[in-house]
């Protein structure tokens, strides 16, 4: 189950997962987020610089048959965009956790980061679904 | 939810499996494109029992179907079928549907699934201006299964005594299959080759089991509504409550086809039609390739090149695995529906290039 949902990540009950590194967060959607859409056919991201707070859709991921809210887990400032996923949106099928990141942002407010599930918790959220 | 006689055969095969119009029904199996491109290449074979079948008989049969359906039901043969709309009194659509002739004073009609009840009640009215018309709603005693793809005949000839090269497109026979009284109906919604195959709701999982048995060793696999919706999309036929309802009209559907203003008697909304054919329809359902890869869907507003304003809306939009760019179906204001004519799609807050195209958007080869 680890390659499924990696230990070092944290993870939202949206189906998201951040990576922290001091300041920066890097956000994508994680291996159940991508089973449930099936294949990915567009990925919408926010431009630079934008500040988002979290809750709030940074974007959108399109399947064949649907578009689902992408839904920031953090508050922050984006710093960087995945643009690869624009010409090849399936790598969000292939590879959700490395080469589909999605967003990077500055974090406003550290505190937040207690309000992610660790890896076990979001393991039993998806067992529970 | 309700349940096709199917269901359980669907849950074992491992099917994601939605609410379709208070319907539980598999929306997929193996994924989308692959059931799609497979339908296209192979065969697929779908569960459509949720379909809705109502018979008309008696002498007065022909004559309450003339004036139920827009299109000329006196045409037809013994064996015959034809896709056709029923109208409301000023023209808007109550459904579309298929009218088979079984013999004389004998048809059958298939409806939607989610129009069942209110076609129902609709066909139930109009009978009752036909004392020697005895129809009846036998929805819940059929099951229905489409083959659709080339190798349709082929994965079918087996199972039936039959020789299947003798029902020609939009023609049926009643016969056997497997031991089972089917109607085997050389129809479909795909744009393939392929059977419509009615059968008591009781044999439709041994039928399903069978067709995949002898189907599978040729690459046939099981297909779910979401191949059903992009096989369809890709032909431009319509789907009620996306392309047609009781808003929409067939002149300005593109269905006037099925529209025989000159077909000898009345029939509801033919008034209203003949005004409507009369003064010109104000809007044209088109095919539009969408650029840029943006991804129109029902809703969307469609905008002049320029986009100064609003022209229209689309009915239905998504990604086309045969083609591989997003297509959409959708209503423009007249004078905007010749192929080349650019567009724009908005998708959420940003504006995609479209164009109008000829249309179906999938041949055959």
């Amino acid at each position: 189950m680890s390659d499924k949902i990696p230990g070092h990540l944290k993870y939202t009950k949206d189906h998201e997962w951040a990576y922290v590194e001091g300041k920066i967060a890097t956000i994508g959607v994680t291996h159940h987020a991508q089973d449930a859409l099936g294949e990915v056919v567009f990925v919408e991201l926010p431009a630079k610089g934008k500040n988002l707070k979290r809750g709030d859709t940074f974007g959108v991921v399109e399947s064949i048959k649907a578009v689902s809210d992408l839904y920031s887990p953090l508050s922050g400032k984006v710093l960087e965009t995945n643009t690869s996923l624009t010409d090849e949106p399936g790598i969000t099928n292939q590879d959700p956790y490395n080469k589909a990141w999605m967003v990077k942002i500055e974090l406003q407010d550290s505190s937040e980061l207690s309000g992610l599930l660790s890896a076990d918790d979001y393991k039993k959220l998806v067992e529970s679904l | 939810m309700k349940k096709t006689p199917l269901h359980q055969t669907h849950i074992d095969a491992g099917a994601r499996m939605v609410d379709f119009g208070g319907w539980h029904m598999p929306v997929q199996y193996s994924g989308l494109s692959h059931e799609h491109q497979t339908v296209r290449t192979k065969a697929g074979l779908f569960d459509v029992s949720h379909m809705g079948e109502v018979t008309a008989e008696g002498a007065g049969a022909e004559a309450f179907c003339n004036y139920l359906v827009t299109n000329n039901v006196s045409k037809l043969v013994d064996g015959q079928a034809q896709y056709s709309v029923m109208c409301f009194e000023n023209g808007g659509v109550v459904d579309d549907l298929l009218v088979y002739r079984r013999a004389e004073g004998k048809y059958l009609l298939c409806i939607n699934a989610g129009n069942i009840d209110k076609d129902w009640d609709w066909i139930q009215k109009i009978a009752a201006k036909f004392p020697s018309a005895v129809v009846k709603n036998l929805s819940e005693e059929f099951s229905q299964i489409a083959l659709q793809g080339p190798l349709s005949a082929r994965i079918l000839s087996p199972l039936t005594k039959l020789d299947l090269s003798s029902i020609k497109y939009y023609h049926f026979a009643e016969t056997d299959l497997c031991g089972k009284a089917v109607i085997l109906s050389r129809t479909g919604y795909t744009g393939e080759d392929g059977f419509e195959i009615y059968a008591p709701a009781a044999d439709g999982a041994f039928l399903w089991k069978k067709i995949m048995a002898e189907g599978a060793p040729l690459g046939l696999i099981p297909a779910g509504l979401g191949a059903r919706d992009t096989l369809r999309t890709e032909m431009k036929f319509p789907l009620y409550g996306h392309e047609i309802d009781q808003a929409t009209n067939p002149l300005e559907a593109g269905l006037g086809w099925v529209v025989k203003l000159d077909k000898p008697g009345d029939f509801v909304g033919k008034e209203a039609l003949q005004k409507l054919k009369a003064a010109g329809i104000e809007r044209a359902l088109v095919g539009l390739r969408v650029l840029d890869k943006g991804i129109a869907r029902q809703g969307y507003e469609i905008f002049d090149h320029e986009q100064k304003g609003k022209v229209g809306t689309v009915t239905s939009g998504t990604p086309s695995p045969s083609l591989g760019y997003p297509i959409a179906i959708g209503y423009v204001r007249k004078g905007l529906s010749a192929p080349g004519t650019k567009l724009q799609v908005k998708v959420r807050d940003r504006f995609f290039p479209a164009e109008v195209v000829a249309t179906p958007f999938y041949k055959r080869n």
